[in-house]
């Protein structure tokens, strides 16, 4: 028996899930995983659901920073272009959620490519501005066009429906949403295994390398935007149709940090860190909720600073992780995963 | 006739006191930019703690205006040390985005810790400066307005001089003009890192106090901290007379734009208008009025 992985062929070397264990344990993960709303309260399946949402967000923001290399902080707001975008679509011109999906979606690619066009002339910290300029360009617009958005008040989203079947609880969103997170788990890392996903990755090692060796990066830039700026769309759109309501809040800059966190905490430039970053970003909070809600009845009054003990925690989990495993919950998984290959003999 | 170009005047003069606390807490940035080449995203809670611990000391301790503020400058100094001591000296060549980040997370733990000690309403000021309005050419000038506008352009000036004569200030120059020769000639870098880092908390808590007295203190005073981004990007972000002819220029901008937008886009137009020219700005001159240019090889 070979003490190691040995490939014979390109084709196993190709493969996402390479040995049998992987693919065993995974079929284990994803029978949990449709098993699990017949066994657990309505509010995890809710955190569940949040968690389907924002992993379709944070890997379109990781394809955009963490394997292209340009750095966004206007992702909340690109996502708040998809919400609006389907909710207006469905609200006013009637048009079912199937249809105003997609449509969201492009349009908030074309969107993210416009504000893309800077990153064709600066770089780095530059790009940063810019982006967080796009930020609250886009908030004020969704904010002040009230004749279209509703301003501050927000729009009503009807539940989406699908042959009279309405989606309109927790457990029916679940599939929904479990559907839209694995495809873009899937298509998240097989762009990667494309020309265009080598070429990303390229213009993030070495931009201009990567010009020399024939990668236009005007073509591939716009592109990385546009890709991101879809699955942010998607994410914004799905986002609205399960909370119901959208309005501006809930698209700061505040979310475009979140969304930074989770795929910093998780690993740049790793799928499967994003799915952990996404977990651990969004259970931090609803935990600290859950402990504050537990030390009311001894404390009292704690309520009233559990929103700033929140952002004091958040931000100093952040700075932890960077400064003592800066590779993110993605290395951690990556050694944890080693040891076990290699126990009991780990020398 | 005379009304619009008093009106003109009347939202220049705005631009201006507002402008040049702009060019106050861009100056902070673009020091650290320069000296340490980290884009500080917690610029705008180094001014609100500025602002809460001179109201703390002036309205709880009961000290004179002038000493809680000479205080508070002091305390301001040592937090600049402190946290680049502790957060931002480990992140000495880590990529950007982590550095980034790291000013995002320290910008929301500052918020949080404010919020702790003193919570979340709009806090003000005890009058220190007469509230009764000046005449000057048919135009209104508060005050503090005139007095805001002169401590700032004060300040400016003896940073000026502060980098021009003094041996810090040169030390500081010439690190962030080439680190490696300036080790070679001697010049604790580590020490001017940490320099950089609380001269600007000064100045930024400078800036945060004056803006305390003219509007009262909240948890939204960071949002100046975001406001720097067009003035620096405006000046170039490398360039201190640019930090300051841009906070200046976004300052009078912003006002115009308000004054002249408002009416037809409806409210708002101020918060908004700073980016817009960003974006205007980085498609067309990206490196800013006095920005160095940056030429990469491979």
């Amino acid at each position: 028996m070979p003490c190691g992985l040995f490939h014979n062929r390109y084709r196993t070397d190709e493969r996402i899930f390479q040995t049998i264990w992987v693919r065993s344990w995974l079929t284990v993960f994803g029978i949990f995983v449709l098993l699990m709303p017949f066994f657990v309260s309505d509010y995890i399946i809710y955190v569940t659901n949040t968690i389907f949402i924002f992993i379709v967000g944070a890997i379109g923001l990781n394809i955009l920073t963490g394997f292209t290399g340009q750095i966004s902080i206007g992702h909340g707001a690109f996502a708040a272009v998809g919400a609006y975008t389907s909710a207006i679509l469905t609200t006013k011109l009637g048009i079912s959620f199937w249809i105003a999906l997609p449509i969201a979606g492009f349009f908030t690619a074309l969107i993210g490519m416009i504000f893309g066009i800077p990153s064709l002339r600066v770089k780095g910290l530059y790009l940063v501005i810019a982006t967080l300029a796009a930020q609250f360009i886009i908030e004020y617009t969704i904010i002040h066009w009230e004749s279209l958005t509703n301003g501050i008040t927000g729009i009503f989203v009807p539940s989406p429906e699908l042959f009279g079947f309405v989606f309109n609880t927790d457990k029916k969103f679940y599939y929904l949403l479990l559907a839209f997170a694995v495809s873009a788990v899937a298509s998240g890392r097989n762009i990667f295994r494309t020309r265009v996903g080598r070429a990303f990755i390229a213009i993030r090692d070495r931009d201009i390398a990567a010009e020399l060796v024939g990668i236009s990066l005007f073509k591939y830039k716009l592109l990385a935007f546009a890709i991101s700026s879809f699955y942010a769309g998607i994410a914004g759109c799905l986002w609205g149709y399960y909370t119901n309501v959208i309005t501006p809040e809930h698209f700061t800059i505040v979310l475009s940090i979140d969304y930074l966190a989770m795929i910093i905490v998780g690993g740049l430039g790793s799928i499967i860190g994003t799915i952990f970053g996404v977990i651990f970003i969004t259970i931090l909070p609803e935990l600290l909720t859950t402990i504050g809600l537990i030390l009311k009845g001894t404390f009292g009054q704690i309520t009233t600073l559990l929103s700033a003990i929140k952002g004091l925690i958040f931000g100093m989990s952040i700075i932890l992780f960077l400064v003592f495993e800066p590779e993110g919950l993605a290395e951690i998984w990556r050694r944890v995963r080693a040891y076990w290959k290699l126990w009991p003999f780990s020398y | 006739m005379a009304e619009n170009i008093s009106f003109f005047f009347q939202l220049l003069l705005t631009g201006l006191v507002v402008g040049s606390i702009y060019a106050l807490v861009a100056l902070g940035f673009v020091l650290i930019y320069k000296s340490t080449s980290i884009l500080n995203f917690a610029q705008g809670e180094l001014l609100m703690f500025g602002a809460y611990v001179c109201l703390a000391l002036t309205v709880e301790l009961n000290i004179p205006f002038i000493w809680s503020f000479l205080l508070t400058l002091a305390f301001s100094f040592a937090l600049g040390v402190l946290l680049e001591r502790t957060i931002l000296r480990p992140m000495i060549g880590e990529s950007i985005i982590s550095v980034i980040m790291i000013t995002i997370a320290l910008s929301t733990v500052m918020r949080s810790l404010i919020q702790i000690a003193w919570g979340t309403e709009t806090k003000v000021f005890p009058p220190i400066f007469s509230e009764e309005p000046i005449h000057f050419l048919g135009l209104f000038i508060a005050q503090i307005h005139l007095y805001s506008l002169s401590f700032a352009l004060l300040c400016v000036a003896m940073f000026g001089l502060f980098f021009k004569f003094s041996s810090a200030g040169l030390a500081m120059r010439v690190t962030a003009f080439d680190q490696q020769i300036a080790h070679t000639m001697g010049i604790n870098i580590k020490r001017i890192f940490a320099l950089a880092w609380a001269i600007s908390a000064i100045v930024s808590s400078i800036g945060g106090i004056i803006l305390g007295n003219i509007n009262g203190i909240n948890n939204l005073l960071a949002h100046m901290g975001l406001k720097v981004f067009p003035c620096v990007i405006l000046g170039g972000l490398d360039s201190i007379i640019g930090a300051i002819v841009g906070g200046f220029l976004i300052g009078i901008l912003e006002n115009l734009a308000g004054g002249y937008l408002d009416p037809i886009l409806g409210g708002g137009v101020k918060d908004v208008a700073p980016y817009v020219f960003l974006i205007v700005m980085l498609m067309i001159k990206p490196y800013g009025l006095f920005g160095k240019v940056l030429i990469e090889r491979l």
